[in-house]
């Protein structure tokens, strides 16, 4: 659990941080969003003690933060920086090395991690493990910046706009790869972007921040049915909203018995795909895949504005 | 770069046969001897003069870069910081000293010898490097410094693995400018009787002889353009 508690950083005049307080579960993803400008980095980075509060404090089970020695506190944590910064005159293999060098692991175990990671990210081990970083593209920097981050699987992660630099069709299975391996390894990520649909897609809890301070930290569902402010309904956009509560809900909720015709639907796609194949097709209904259809008239009542 | 190519060798084989056989160059350099005046310098071997012209170059550059890149590193430093203003200052002033008046006043506290010529050669050595290894160190990429702090480097190691090694083509840059500064003030050690390839040229102007000037010259010159040229290999290479 980390608790984060009236954390505030000014920097001269510049308040980055407002008196934030928040408490991030074990195990889960939170995702902070918010504009450009609006504290986030700065808020991350006073967790693994970047940057050093003004006042407040930052509890990682229990313990502050304040009292460690900040180099080993952040060999703990894992970290994404935004804009990746590999070390230019290291290989691909010794920039996701890093971490795990640091902490003694021997050399094979390294090397094997390495090539999960890359395989992971989609890049060829034999093609990338010895280029440097300066002959990849900004997004394939990018996933090598994100692996350092996972690479000694720490239990803790801090990924500043980790997908930034990725194509649309990339950075989906980007998210899908570190929710899965999120789930898999139970860590606790604390993910920043500007981007509410990967911000709802992703987070367990989302913390929407504007001018320094926590304007809603909640569920996504939550933050999608009662935006806190017109800030929060600005940054989902008004027009998207029917869509995002659907893309958060899956087809197995609805399903009922009976027919439909045409192509299935799998029951663990969401809502929002399930909409978007009958208005494609022209269909009324889907068969699922599962057994059972699901309706447009079933999809729609979930768009519709709570009351 | 293809001029280099074949210009390299032929001036490496060019110093190497002024500095072991002089007497293949009588034919050239004799219309600068005056009348039956000597045209090889003889009094000491030219190779036994390069050599200790070298070494003092070597000892004296050694030590500077040891020195200047060790005081950067403390000035870059949180501890250090306080001195960086007045370090600057310093060197900047240090650089307007002609070479000739660092020997002149070293000669006073030594004597003569070499220990005077090492002294200067030391000391003027220490501002181009001490320079650029603060300027490397200051102009690290500061998302790559960020994410050394933030991945668990101790400020020990982050000064190994990652400051020195991304400010090294920089820092290799003064050296180089030092070096090639020292090759030619060595030669001014002659003076003070410090064994330089100065010898053959104070000899020559001594004597009137235009041949040792030319001798001594050329061969001061072609080892600094070698080695400054070697030294942007380097450079090149490790920045690429
Ligand atoms: N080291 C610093 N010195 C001075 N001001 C800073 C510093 N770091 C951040 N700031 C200021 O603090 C505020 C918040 O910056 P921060 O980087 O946290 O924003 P952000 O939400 O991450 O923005 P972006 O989405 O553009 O990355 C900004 O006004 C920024 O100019
Ligand atoms: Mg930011």
């Amino acid at each position: 659990m980390i608790e984060i508690d009236q954390l505030t950083k000014r920097f001269g005049e510049t308040t980055a941080v407002d008196s934030v307080s928040m408490t991030v579960e074990t195990g889960t993803i939170t995702v902070i969003v918010g504009t450009s400008g609006s504290g986030k980095s700065t808020l991350m980075r006073m967790i693994n003690r970047l940057e050093e509060p003004t006042s407040g404090q930052v509890r990682i089970n229990g313990e502050a933060t304040g009292t460690m020695t900040p180099h080993l506190l952040r060999r703990r944590i894992g970290y994404a920086i935004q804009g990746h910064g590999l070390f230019p005159h290291h290989t691909v293999a010794r920039n996701i090395g890093a971490v795990p060098r640091l902490l003694g692991w021997p050399k094979a175990q390294i090397a094997e991690r390495v090539d999960e990671l890359l395989t992971l990210f989609s890049m060829a081990p034999d093609a990338f493990r010895d280029r440097y970083p300066g002959d990849l593209s900004g997004g394939q920097q990018q996933r090598v910046g994100v692996a350092r981050a996972l690479a000694s699987r720490p239990d803790v992660m801090l990924m500043d706009e980790p997908f930034g630099a990725l194509d649309p069709i990339i950075r989906h299975r980007a998210q899908e790869d570190l929710a899965r391996i999120q789930r898999q390894l139970g860590s606790t990520i604390i993910l920043v972007t500007h981007d509410m649909e990967e911000a709802i897609r992703l987070g367990d809890r989302v913390a929407v921040m504007d001018k320094g301070k926590l304007v809603q930290y909640a569920r996504p569902s939550e933050i999608i049915a009662n935006p806190a402010s017109t800030f929060v309904r600005e940054m989902l956009g008004d027009e998207d909203r029917p869509l995002r509560q659907l893309s958060l809900m899956h087809v197995s909720d609805l399903i009922e018995a009976g027919d439909a015709d045409g192509v299935a639907i799998d029951a663990d796609a969401s809502l929002r795909e399930a909409l978007s194949a009958c208005l494609w097709s022209g269909r009324d209904a889907l068969p699922v895949a599962q057994g059972g259809r699901i309706t447009l008239d079933a999809i729609r009542a979930q768009a519709e504005q709570p009351a | 770069m293809k001029s280099g190519l074949i210009l390299r060798p032929f001036l490496v084989v060019l110093l190497l046969a002024m500095v072991l056989r002089p007497v293949w160059f009588t034919p050239l350099l004799a219309p600068l001897a005056p009348e039956n005046g000597p045209v090889i310098y003889e009094r000491a071997s030219l190779w036994s003069l390069t050599i200790s012209h070298l070494g003092l170059v070597l000892a004296a550059s050694l030590s500077a870069t040891v020195v200047a890149v060790g005081l950067a590193v403390f000035v870059t430093r949180p501890i250090g910081a306080a001195f960086l203003p007045l370090s600057r200052t310093v060197t900047n002033i240090g650089q307007t000293f002609p070479p000739v008046a660092v020997l002149a006043l070293a000669v006073p506290a030594l004597g003569f010898g070499a220990g005077p010529t090492l002294v200067a050669l030391f000391l003027y050595g220490l501002l181009p490097i001490f320079d650029n290894a603060v300027t490397g160190l200051r102009t690290l990429p500061p998302v790559t410094m960020d994410a050394a702090r933030g991945i668990g480097l101790s400020p020990s190691q982050r000064l190994r693995t990652v400051e020195l090694p991304l400010a090294l083509p920089v820092i290799l840059t003064g050296v180089r400018l030092s070096v090639v500064i020292a090759l030619g003030t060595a030669t001014i050690g002659s003076t003070v009787a410090a064994r330089t390839l100065g010898e053959v040229i104070i000899a020559g102007l001594l004597t009137n002889n235009t041949a040792f000037v030319v001798q001594g010259g050329v061969i001061t010159g072609l080892l600094a353009l070698l080695i400054h040229d070697g030294l942007v290999l380097l450079e090149k290479r490790l920045s690429a």
